[in-house]
């Protein structure tokens, strides 16, 4: 087969070689292609499903009634809440008790806030002294409902006002 | 079969006749329809056993006799899909009592555990088996990488390997909350405040409120604002059918692509080292030197050719057997421990105080360690860098030499033991520091976050052990040397910040010489 064909120079084209697309592969191309682009996007439909419209979370404002007793500079924490509260000269402030690292709770002590889960420490006006948290404890709007009830939002914080040492 | 017996129903004219001894030779005809080949006995019957058989039909006819040597494997690949199967039938159990909604939970496991008849057994060995899995996942994916079986043609398996890892520990990670115990509902606080913890750095850069990655994947595992019943719905979900689906199918294309890529990996002169047989006639005596290229339809060499079948042994009984003989000691482990050890229950959940110490199980105590130092590179980013520069590895290393040997490659056995000396020693050095002065923090508290999340004690150990990962390859001039230089120091690493998080750590995350030193509470 070596024989001069007259075409030109260059290396034949063996069977082996994948053929050069046919006008006929454009439907079939065509189809294939749709039919990714409809899984596709039926993929991004069906992730939309787990994203909620509306969260079942419970209110985060909520009333509270602070103890007589309870003593300047000493925290109250009310049940089921994640807010100490505090009295200060007469106001009651709330700072979120939610470490803000990973989520665990914070407890109040003598120097401030500690967190059982990575060892974060927090400062009596919330700021970080030691650990991995990469915030402070943020302060919550307090509201003075009155008969020594508190209304709180935990959904909404406010500019952090230092403690002194009680 | 039917030719030697006598044509007894031939003679019967009648339907009745012909019907009735159709009946009795029922049994042995529905066992011969059953098995096809008959009773492996021959090498034939024996090659039927395993292609005829749907089930069986992945494992090769005859296997090299290399392969079958334990130290090839220690069996451990059968070992995690023996506990996989274990988890599956057990779990399965397990879902006829328990119901996923908060305290309900709590109390099926507790029903579980007290009334259901061999209820705390099966869980028990559901929960051991789960461990077992990791660990034989684990020392798999040191096995592979030791005995350099990830290379050509193996690339993409050993990929696949590292999505069945993930998928392990996701697997082990959703199990453990399904309790809704006090370690269940604080390790998906802190599971989902991981997820979230891209936050980190984008409000360091104060974009979040435009970019947020972390709050869209926390909002999607927890389905609310709150750790609550949408979460254990979820995860849930995720445990018993999304990861063990997506688990099923990586394995399936994981136990081809082994039969596919030529299976197990063995030295080039694995033929050689073997030897013949005992009383085996070699099939060629003189070595034919031709080779013949089936051009277009398979790349290479015809395997068969020149190199005798006197080298593999027929998969029936030899790799069945040796197969039977891991899922059976599989299966005792996990017995024995099920036996002996309950799995743990803590207290019901209780969102109002966390447990002090709240720890994890022992695999996940390592990246606890680094998320005490950041939450975003300690769960995210590290992780990913390591699990990225695990599968990158075969795409780099492109060396020949030492495949199939244990340690093989340039420095070999020297090198890895000079590797986990220093991977001990830089692991320990990083801890002493962080336990004994602290960090950035503790030194300079208005440091930006930014400096902490670039700069703490889990990426300075990253940075250090790919420092040392390149001055290995130039060393040995050789990728293979720096794979396993950075191999061993991540399982130094791994193993190292594991018995830390485990047994230094106290109330606080502080650290303990031992847990009884821990104050009283």
């Amino acid at each position: 087969m070596s024989v001069h064909t007259g075409r030109e120079p260059g290396p034949r084209p063996s069977r082996l070689d994948p053929p050069t697309l046919p006008r006929r592969d454009f439907l079939g191309l065509a189809a294939v292609g749709s039919a990714a682009a409809a899984l596709f996007f039926a993929l991004l439909g069906m992730l939309r499903l787990p994203k909620a419209a509306v969260l079942p979370s419970p209110s985060r404002k909520f009333r509270v009634a602070l103890p007589e007793s309870l003593a300047d500079g000493e925290a109250f924490i009310p049940p089921g809440r994640s807010v100490a509260l505090f009295r200060h000269r007469g106001q009651v402030r709330a700072i979120s008790t939610v470490c803000t690292h990973l989520g665990c709770i914070v407890k109040p002590d003598a120097g401030g806030f500690h967190c059982p889960c990575h060892g974060s420490r927090f400062d009596r006006a919330g700021e970080v002294q030691k650990g991995p948290a990469p915030a402070a404890l943020p302060w919550l709007e307090v509201r003075d409902a009155g008969g020594g009830v508190y209304v709180v939002d935990a959904g909404k914080t406010v500019p952090p006002a230092p403690l002194e040492q009680a | 079969m039917s030719s030697s017996r006598p044509l007894v129903a031939a003679a019967s004219t009648t339907a009745l006749g012909r019907f009735l001894e159709n009946l009795r030779r029922l049994p042995e005809r529905f066992t011969a329809s059953v098995s096809r080949g008959g009773a492996p006995t021959t090498d034939r019957t024996r090659s039927g056993f395993i292609f005829g058989n749907v089930f069986l039909h992945l494992h090769p006819v005859r296997v090299h006799r290399w392969s079958l040597r334990w130290s090839t494997t220690w069996g451990l690949g059968i070992a995690s899909f023996s506990a996989f199967a274990v988890t599956l039938i057990t779990g399965v159990l397990l879902m006829f009592y328990y119901k996923p909604y908060p305290d309900v939970a709590y109390q099926s496991i507790k029903d579980i555990h007290f009334v259901v008849p061999t209820g705390r057994f099966i869980r028990n060995i559901h929960r051991w088996a789960g461990n077992v899995m990791v660990i034989c996942v684990l020392a798999h994916m040191a096995r592979t990488f030791f005995t350099a079986s990830y290379r050509p043609p193996r690339e993409f398996n050993w990929v696949v390997g590292m999505g069945l890892l993930v998928i392990t520990l996701g697997l082990a990670f959703t199990g453990y909350l399904l309790p809704w115990d006090q370690l269940a509902f604080w390790a998906i606080t802190i599971g989902a405040n991981i997820a979230q913890s891209p936050r980190e750095v984008t409000d360091a850069l104060g974009v979040t409120a435009w970019f947020d990655p972390g709050g869209l994947q926390k909002l999607l595992l927890l389905g609310s604002e709150e750790v609550g019943a949408e979460a254990l719905i979820r995860f849930y979900l995720l445990h018993v059918m999304i990861l063990p689906l997506a688990l099923a199918a990586l394995l399936a294309v994981h136990f081809w692509r082994v039969r596919k890529d030529g299976g197990l990996t063995r030295p080039e002169d694995a033929d050689l080292r073997v030897g013949p047989g005992e009383g085996i006639t070699p099939v060629f005596t003189d070595e034919p030197h031709k080779t013949y290229h089936l051009a277009a339809v398979v790349p290479g060499r015809s395997p068969a050719v020149g190199r005798g079948p006197e080298r593999t042994l027929p998969s029936m009984p030899h790799l069945l057997y040796a197969e039977l003989a891991v899922f059976m000691l599989t299966i005792f482990v996990c017995l024995a421990l099920a036996i002996t050890l309950d799995a743990p229950l803590k207290e019901l959940a209780n969102p109002a105080v966390p447990e002090n110490p709240a720890k994890a199980p022992w695999y996940f105590l390592g990246l606890q360690e680094l998320v005490s130092f950041s939450a975003f590179m300690g769960g995210i980013g590290i992780p990913a860098i390591v699990v990225l520069g695990l599968a990158l590895i075969p795409y780099l290393d492109r060396e020949r030499a030492g495949t199939g040997e244990w340690f093989g490659g340039p420095g070999g056995g020297r090198l890895v033991a000079f590797s986990a000396a220093f991977g001990l020693g830089a692991v320990l050095a990083v801890e002493a520091v962080a336990i004994g002065l602290g960090w950035i923090r503790e030194w300079w508290p208005e440091a930006p976050q930014l400096l902490i999340t670039v700069l703490n004690p889990g990426t300075l150990l990253t940075l250090l052990y790919a420092l040392f990962s390149v001055a290995m390859v130039r060393r040995h001039d050789s990728t293979r040397a720096g794979a396993l230089a950075l191999f061993t120091c991540f399982l130094c690493g791994f193993i190292v910040l594991t018995v830390i998080g485990s047994y230094f750590r106290g109330p606080n995350w502080d650290f303990y010489w031992s847990p009884a030193m821990w104050p009283g509470h």
